[in-house]
């Protein structure tokens, strides 16, 4: 069976095993929910006058520390728990048909969540004149920004069996990512060692997605920092043959 | 790449694993080497720990081996992975299911994970279905299905596409004696087709459905071959369950005294104040009665002294002694 042939049968598998209870549901609705009150209720968006989105655009990697761990621990935490790994890993599908397959059901259950997000868009647009450009653009680089969180949020799955750790290590580390920012512009930190840390500032590459700017920077950054997270959940799990 | 010119299914030579845990070294296997032919039920016999589950692990591609080579069908399970787990079956021990899924979607699910599809993959589940008898409860989501129907349909999962080897861990543990025997029934069945390797420590097992035996102590093959050989009665080897109304230590010690080496203690055989018993293994020189006489000349007087089992627990529990 063909790589992509066996990565779309996990990713299925996942997306559907996702809605099959209610914390599947609970994703879904605690994007939408939580945005809109931050982009209504909390955020300066009747202060200001415009019909934009860039503040619901500039909270979603804030919301996606919360968010991407919860989608992603269960999907190798549970697996290696339950030992339907052991089911997985000896089942004729290459180890890279694994990682991404899983990947992709991760992805389509964070597009599900954007996706229900839509009525943001469209109650902006009833109340002024939207440009849709920006709005395309900004859930481009949100599938994107989602895309690199998701890959992190895997790799520590593969590395543990419980779910809350795997949650709490993603949510952490996504954390520390987005404030990279910060402390690089911080007074102790050496210029170069700034220049470095805001280069790995997970928030600071969607900034320009969020106003509808595509960046190649930026998108690659996203894609490199993606596949290198999923290229380490399939050296954790070909590690853990060997040991 | 495939070997046409072996017959062997399985093919082990010099097979060693090593577990690394907090510095400390655990030797799984050490240069295991073992076949299996074509049509062959072959149980993999030992006490736990014996490294039985590590063997099997390694030949359905889920561990990787330290030394040494595995063949199926021909194929390196090292070099050959896909191809080796394309010609093999497998039930993994504690048998590890998708219990959110229903046994019809997680058919559907290890049916195309196997390249299954269309026409074939409708009569491959039909297939398993009957075989297995899963049919009850087609519908049903497996955490609502018995331990029973669980096990059956681990078993199905690893019938879809009519491999040439299956390999069952601990196939029976945990069942009722019911579906023990009807577990059994089925391997005994699929027997008839296939190579079949399954691991246990459970003798009757063995001797219900084997047709020959590896037995492993500590990571190493102790013996290998035909059950009938092992059931035959061998000079040097007689255990004994031995009863008497004195305490543990005064029996184990005159056991000792008596030349016998105490194996392991056991239930008392019946009601009665101050009973003891043990099994014991008599040297090969000593008859039952001199062993008897020997033991009231150490102070205890047996109340039972009874054979044990048959030669195959014999070697299991020389074995296990051996530890």
């Amino acid at each position: 069976m063909s790589t992509l042939r066996s990565a779309l049968l996990v990713a299925k598998r996942e997306f559907m095993a996702a809605f099959d209870a209610p914390a599947g549901y609970l994703v879904l609705a605690f994007l939408p929910a939580l945005s809109a009150v931050l982009f209504f209720v909390t955020g300066p968006f009747f202060a200001f006058d415009t019909a934009e989105l860039r503040g619901f655009f500039l909270s979603l990697p804030w919301l996606f520390v919360i968010l991407t761990p919860a989608i992603t621990m269960r999907l190798w935490a549970e697996e290696k728990r339950a030992g339907t790994e052991e089911l997985l890993l000896t089942w004729p599908m290459r180890l890279r048909s694994l990682v991404l397959g899983k990947f992709l059901g991760a992805w389509g259950i964070l597009a599900a969540a954007l996706f229900a997000t839509i009525g943001l868009p469209i109650t902006v647009a009833a109340l002024g004149d939207l440009d849709l450009g920006p709005v395309l653009g900004g859930y481009f680089g949100a599938l994107l920004l989602g895309g690199a969180c998701l890959a992190l949020g895997l790799f520590l799955s593969a590395c543990t069996d419980n779910q809350i750790v795997a949650w709490l290590g993603g949510a952490a580390v996504l954390l520390v990512l987005n404030l990279l920012g910060g402390a690089a512009t911080a007074e102790a930190t050496p210029p170069w060692l700034g220049r470095v840390l805001l280069e790995l500032d997970f928030g600071k590459h969607f900034e320009d997605l969020s106003r509808g700017v595509i960046s190649l920077a930026d998108i690659a950054f996203y894609l490199i920092m993606t596949a290198f997270f999923l290229a380490l959940n399939g050296l954790v799990l070909l590690r853990r043959s060997w040991s | 790449m495939s070997d046409s010119s072996t017959e062997m299914v399985v093919s082990v030579q010099g097979l060693s694993k090593t577990y690394r845990s907090g510095g400390a070294e655990v030797h799984a296997l050490q240069s295991l080497s073992f076949e299996a032919p074509a049509g062959e039920i072959l149980a993999f016999l030992g006490p736990n720990g014996a490294g039985k589950t590590t063997a099997i692990r390694i030949l359905a591609g889920f561990l990787a081996a330290d030394a040494g080579q595995a063949k199926v069908c021909g194929f390196d399970v090292a070099s050959d992975s896909l191809e080796v787990r394309a010609r093999l079956g497998y039930l993994p021990e504690h048998n590890p299911l998708y219990l959110d899924m229903r046994v019809e979607d997680f058919l559907r699910f290890a049916a195309k994970a196997r390249g299954l599809a269309g026409s074939s993959l409708e009569q491959a589940i039909d297939r398993v279905v009957a075989q297995t008898g899963l049919a009850e409860v087609f519908r049903r989501r497996l955490s609502e299905c018995s331990k029973g129907y669980r096990q059956r349909a681990g078993l199905a999962q690893a019938l879809l596409h009519d491999p040439e080897l299956l390999i069952l861990d601990e196939p029976t543990n945990g069942l009722d004696p019911v579906q023990v025997v009807e577990m059994r029934r089925l391997v005994r069945e699929l027997g008839k087709e296939k190579t079949v390797l399954l691991t246990t420590h459970v003798l009757p097992e063995v001797e219900a459905l084997a047709d020959r035996v590896v037995l492993l102590r500590q990571g190493q093959k102790v013996v290998d071959g035909p059950l009938m050989d092992l059931q035959a009665p061998q000079a040097g080897l007689c255990q004994l369950a031995i009863a008497a109304q004195c305490s543990l230590a005064d029996l184990e010690s005159a056991t000792a005294a008596a030349g016998a080496t105490w194996l392991a203690p056991r239930a008392a055989p019946f009601a009665l104040e101050g009973l003891h018993a043990g099994l014991v293994e008599l040297p090969s020189a000593m008859a039952i009665p001199e062993f008897a006489q020997s033991l009231q000349a150490a102070g205890v007087l047996p109340l039972q002294l009874a054979p044990q089992g048959g030669p195959l627990e014999s070697w299991f529990l020389q074995a296990e002694a051996q530890r």
